[in-house]
């Protein structure tokens, strides 16, 4: 009735391919794109920013970097924390000793040599798959992280070993330090998403997503039909950690504004990363951002209910959170075991019948 | 003998009474990746869980406490009793055995014949709900654990090691302990699968599910036992670890020393668990005692992992695991 | 997206709008995650004293306290969820807890115009208040510590440490690193030699540190360590039979929580601490007849004078005593956060008002000024008693060598101020 298809009639090759083939599927997109840009902005203040969109957008980003390695390529890494600490440590370093330079480069910049690193530390998936990879990204993560705290050069030899972001400008207005716009610094990064989101929208959907499709699904297979796996599956690890380490940069730079690395870049951060991609959707560039907006917005949401809402003691409501998240994640597993994506999916199918189901 | 190598060969010695430790986490992942093929997140949590539980009964804690206090006003703190050790581990295990009943009845049941991922991510579920039930009902304080075992170094070999070398060699008591109950624990695991019925049932489940299932084997009653199983391995190794730093939320973390380990031996395998944790115990304390001093210590945490991934590279199904065979 | 923006409208609604005509103190606890056992006594010392104050006199001036918990789990992004949902309903300081959300925040406040108070945690440079304007953390810092424990050290040698070993073991993160650059000065000043051992994160395995004790036999080890770490060591030396009295741990490493485990092993191990234990003050009788018995006591009340209990309780007593001395500068009951800061400025404590307060001879006295943000760097060394299970205090309060540490601060917070442009200035 309200969802359909029919009448939707497409007349070249070009409108058939598109992402959003349906036009109220089109016109939704382009709804959230506009209120996202041109609403959100003048709504914000410095909670909403600090405390749900900016985790929100920049987890976003992290997570579609990781589903293009494990979700599209079948990749599982563990080593995210590790690949952000990297963006992070890249865009400092670059910062401090390039200051005349524009943040937005230095991010781009700092997203380019995590894709380096992560290449590197790609190259043992040639030999080890599955879950034995996964341990053995890991291996990134621990060295990584210990190599930031131990080497001086990388903090600036500052007494403390925690970097801190200077401030710098964009047009003049401030995307980091601590006196910014609550509205600079949402948009700054939701160009970040949105770019990312397109870049990984429309290379999975030509012949290097499919490549990388091919070998998820059977790597062998893939081998024997002409797929290169050195180049599939390093160009994966490559443009997973470039995202990966945009996302490292941000949350540094515009968000943290101070990090530590082994308490900002630790293994939860590996982790909490590969929740969202797993319970957003493997392989789903919407996926990425509902894991994302469940894995930040849900304990946010749980505390203000719970605390600010039932008056309940905060370390009640704290583990109670934990419970209520665990038994959601498996909820989902239950009635949808491929994600928040395949839900949505099904829901649209259901939605385009009624309310005439057969 | 030269002090360097006196010291190398403590250090060594040392080595493999950690790795003995990091088995005893392992052996946990083994058994049930080995029945179910799930690769279970939550083993950490449930020896925190354990150990939590186990002292909770000893101490005669009221369960929830904090919660029915604040919901109902009351003043409740503990039953006022003691429970010994010996009864309350019996008692822990109970409790393990229902949780391992729950589990496979609320959640595996339902996800049988999925992907590794989407059952390694209930695992994670299990996890996150396990550890804030495991603080929600016995509270988050460190809780000292003290079933009895012996601590500290043991004099007798101190003191031969000095008259026969002129260097004491440091073995902790509980480190003996922990490898009398590892060899015991591996050697009833061995017996229990060779010779029993039930034994002989987990084996040709974890063979191969269905042919399992068409000779008549209960595939729940085999996943409830692994888990219990797994349960008390994980209690166990929540008693050895609690011993030494006391019960609390860190003790969910020896799972990451237990992943190198799984690595190196095999997800499958074990003997591997065993002889992983052996070389990783060794390796990263060598390490520590040569290369440490030179890049400025700390070194054990990432080079577990590096060990294992050299190992990888070598050989990628690990040291025992089963061989990869690859059809199209 | 979807999701977000239906959460955005229950979220609105849920955000309740800033109460006024009281005076806020957000209290960023952590009674959850891997150091609960730490903050929980912290956070109900802090809450039972402010409870206190509101029952007993009806606030401060007459203006009640609202404290806002808000659960951080020791996490920085929690932490920054906190501030930011506390900071609208005008809160007067933070206690963030945690060295992370410290860094995080300093900046921030500071141009938020909201005081922040670390009490022995931190940043140490931020003594010196001519950089850090918003940032306060008496009555001492990390570089105080090593230097306390130097001096107690040569107390007991009779003021000569040449020929001596030192070890530190040291949690491997920003926190744990805090005094090597002290420690290095002194180990030149007072010709001691310094071993360096950190120690990974959580620290459940230090076997190849202590072993590395046993072999080169320190005369002293000193302990920067957090969590899980301070149980392991303080076991960990029992086993290898090093002297306790030889093991000397920073105050975050010397609670009730870091030796119970360990037992009767643990007997004689000393820790600084820059206020007293135990509960023989006059305060806790006022706190059990307006507080306890009344039913309103924070958390399970198992607390009671621990060292973490009373170092929450003296946090917010320095906190209460600001409020008071911004209501007198400025004539005013209804302060904001910059009143709140310059009372945080010109607070002092001598004995007679702590003895007033039914607290004597509880924390060192110390005056803060615009110059010093630090305090009076005081500390002392506390001693386990294992058969009692308490801590006994066995020196007075010991001043650190302020010859030292002062060219540190002021060579870092230097670094500091031409990092992010900061005029250094006394107004």
């Amino acid at each position: 009735m309200l969802y359909r298809e029919a009448g939707d009639f497409k007349t070249s090759y070009e409108a058939d391919g598109q992402t959003f083939p349906i036009r109220l599927d089109r016109r939704g997109y382009y709804a959230i794109l506009v209120m996202a840009l041109a609403v959100v902005p003048f709504v914000l203040n410095d909670y909403w920013v600090n405390a749900v969109f900016l985790p929100f957008l920049i987890y976003a980003i992290a997570a579609l970097g990781l589903n293009i390695l494990t979700g599209y390529c079948g990749q599982v890494s563990l080593g995210t924390g590790g690949f952000m600490a990297v963006g992070a440590y890249s865009v400092y370093k670059l910062m401090t000793a390039f200051p005349e330079i524009s943040i937005a480069i230095h991010v781009v910049l700092a997203g380019l040599i995590t894709a380096l690193v992560g290449v590197l530390f790609g190259l043992p998936s040639l030999r080890i798959k599955g879950f034995y990879l996964a341990v053995a990204t890991l291996a990134a993560q621990f060295f990584l992280v210990w190599l930031f705290n131990r080497v001086p050069w990388f903090y600036n030899y500052s007494a403390s070993g925690q970097i801190s972001a200077p401030e710098r400008t964009l047009l003049g207005y401030r995307i980091t330090g601590p006196e910014t716009q609550a509205w600079a610094v949402y948009l700054f990064c939701l160009v970040f998403l949105v770019a990312s989101a397109w870049i990984a929208r429309n290379l999975t959907r030509g012949s290097v997503g499919r490549k990388w499709m091919a070998i998820r699904d059977m790597d062998i297979a893939a081998e024997i039909i002409g797929v290169n796996p050195l180049t599939a599956k390093l160009s994966a690890f490559a443009v997973s950690s470039f995202f990966v380490g945009i996302s490292g940069a941000l949350f540094f730079a515009v968000y943290l504004g101070a990090v530590e690395v082994g308490e900002a870049f630790g293994i939860n951060k590996s982790f909490l990363v590969l929740f969202m991609i797993i319970i957003g959707g493997l392989g789903s560039i919407f996926g990425s951002f509902a894991g994302a907006a469940f894995m930040v917005l849900m304990p946010v949401f749980l505390k203000n209910v719970l605390v600010g809402g039932l008056g309940w003691p905060t370390d009640l409501a704290a583990h109670l959170e934990f419970m209520i998240v665990g038994a959601l994640i498996i909820l989902f597993l239950v009635l949808e075991p491929h994600g928040l994506a395949q839900l949505w999916r099904m829901t649209k199918e259901k939605l385009r019948l009624w309310p005439f189901p057969h | 003998m030269p002090d360097q190598l006196l010291f190398a060969i403590e250090v060594t010695l040392n080595g493999l009474m950690a790795g003995v430790l990091y088995a005893l986490v392992a052996l946990g992942f083994v058994l049930i990746f080995k029945a179910s093929g799930i690769f279970n997140y939550a083993q950490g949590v449930m020896a925190l869980f354990a150990a939590l539980t186990l002292v909770g009964i000893m101490e005669g804690q009221v369960p929830f406490e904090h919660l029915i206090n604040v919901t109902f006003g009351t003043e409740i703190h503990g039953f006022g009793w003691e429970v010994p050790a010996l009864l309350a581990i019996l008692l822990t295990m109970v409790v393990m055995v229902l949780f391992a009943w729950a589990v496979n009845w609320i959640v595996l049941r339902h996800l049988v014949n999925q992907e590794p991922i989407i059952l390694f991510m209930a695992t994670i579920g299990l996890a996150y709900f396990l550890e804030g039930l495991g603080d929600m009902m016995w509270g988050s304080d460190i809780k000292t654990l003290d079933v009895g075992l012996p601590q500290g170094i043991n004099t007798w070999i101190d003191e031969t090691t000095f008259n026969a070398f002129g260097y004491g060699f440091f073995i902790d008591n509980l480190d003996l302990v922990a490898t009398l109950i590892a060899i015991l624990l591996v050697a009833a695991l061995v017996a229990f699968s060779q010779y029993t019925k039930q034994g002989r049932a987990l084996r040709a489940v974890a063979d191969d599910h269905q042919a399992a299932l068409s000779v008549g084997i209960s595939l729940n009653f085999i996943w409830v036992l692994t888990w219990s199983i797994a349960g008390f391995v994980a209690l166990v190794a929540g008693i050895m670890w609690g011993a030494k730093s006391g019960v609390q939320f860190s003790l969910s973390l020896i799972a990451l020393k237990a992943l190198p380990v799984l690595m190196l031996g095999g997800f499958t395998s074990i003997p591997g668990a065993i002889v992983g944790g052996l070389i990783i115990g060794v390796g990263e304390k060598l390490f520590e005692f040569l290369i440490g001093p030179l890049v400025g210590g700390a070194t054990e945490n990432w080079f577990a992992y590096v060990l294992a991934l050299i190992f990888l590279v070598f050989r990628p199904q690990g040291l025992f695991g089963e061989k990869i065979i690859e059809r199209v | 997206m979807k999701l977000k923006l239906a959460t955005l409208a229950l979220g609105t609604a849920l955000a309740a709008g800033p109460a006024m005509a009281e005076l806020v103190f957000p209290s960023l606890s952590y009674r959850t995650g891997p150091y609960a056992a730490n903050g929980i006594p912290f956070a109900d010392g802090y809450a039972d004293y402010l409870t206190l104050v509101n029952e007993r006199d009806g606030g401060i001036g007459g203006e009640k306290i609202n404290m806002i918990e808000c659960e951080t789990g020791y996490n920085t992004e929690k932490g920054v969820e906190c501030y930011e949902s506390t900071k609208s309903q005008g809160a007067l300081v933070y206690q963030p807890l945690s060295t992370g959300i410290t860094y995080q925040l300093i900046p921030k406040a500071t141009a938020d115009g909201i005081p922040i108070h670390s009490l022995g945690y931190g940043r140490t440079s931020a003594k010196n208040g001519k950089v850090f304007s918003h940032v306060f953390n008496y009555p001492a810092n990390y570089w105080d510590g090593a230097s306390i424990a130097v001096k107690h050290l040569l107390d007991e040698n009779g003021g000569d440490l040449s020929s001596k070993t030192i070890a530190l073991i040291y949690h491997n993160s920003a926190y744990g690193k805090e005094p090597i650059r002290t420690l290095e000065e002194l180990s030149e000043k007072h010709n001691f030699d310094l071993t360096l051992l950190p120690v990974d994160h959580p620290g459940q395995e230090q076997k190849s540190q202590w072993l590395q004790i046993r072999r080169e036999k320190p005369d002293y080890v000193l302990m920067w360590g957090w969590g899980v770490m301070n149980q392991v060591a303080i076991q960990e030396a029992a086993n290898i039979r090093y002297p306790m009295d030889q093991f000397i741990g920073i105050w975050w490493s010397g609670s009730e929580n870091d030796v119970k485990p360990a037992g009767k092993a643990a007997d004689g191990y000393k820790a600084l601490n820059f206020h007293a234990p135990g509960d023989d003050f006059a305060v806790y009788d006022a706190l059990e007849e307006h507080v306890w018995s009344a039913g309103k006591g924070a958390g399970a009340g198992d607390q009671k004078g621990t060292v973490l209990y009373n170092r929450g309780l003296y946090a917010a007593m320095l906190a209460v005593e600001a409020a008071r001395k911004a209501q007198e500068i400025h004539g005013t009951m209804q302060i904001d956060a910059s009143m709140m800061r310059d009372g945080l400025e010109q607070l002092s404590m001598t004995e007679a008002k702590m003895e007033e307060l039914g607290l004597k001879d509880f924390g060192p006295t110390f005056e803060a000024s615009c110059e010093n943000h630090g305090g009076s760097g005081k500390a002392a060394v506390n001693q386990w008693d294992a058969e009692s299970g308490t801590w006994e205090v066995i020196t007075d309060y010991i001043q650190s060598d302020q010859e030292v540490l002062d060219a540190l601060i002021e060579e870092d917070s230097a670094a500091y101020a031409a990092e992010n442009n900061i005029e250094q200035s006394c107004s």
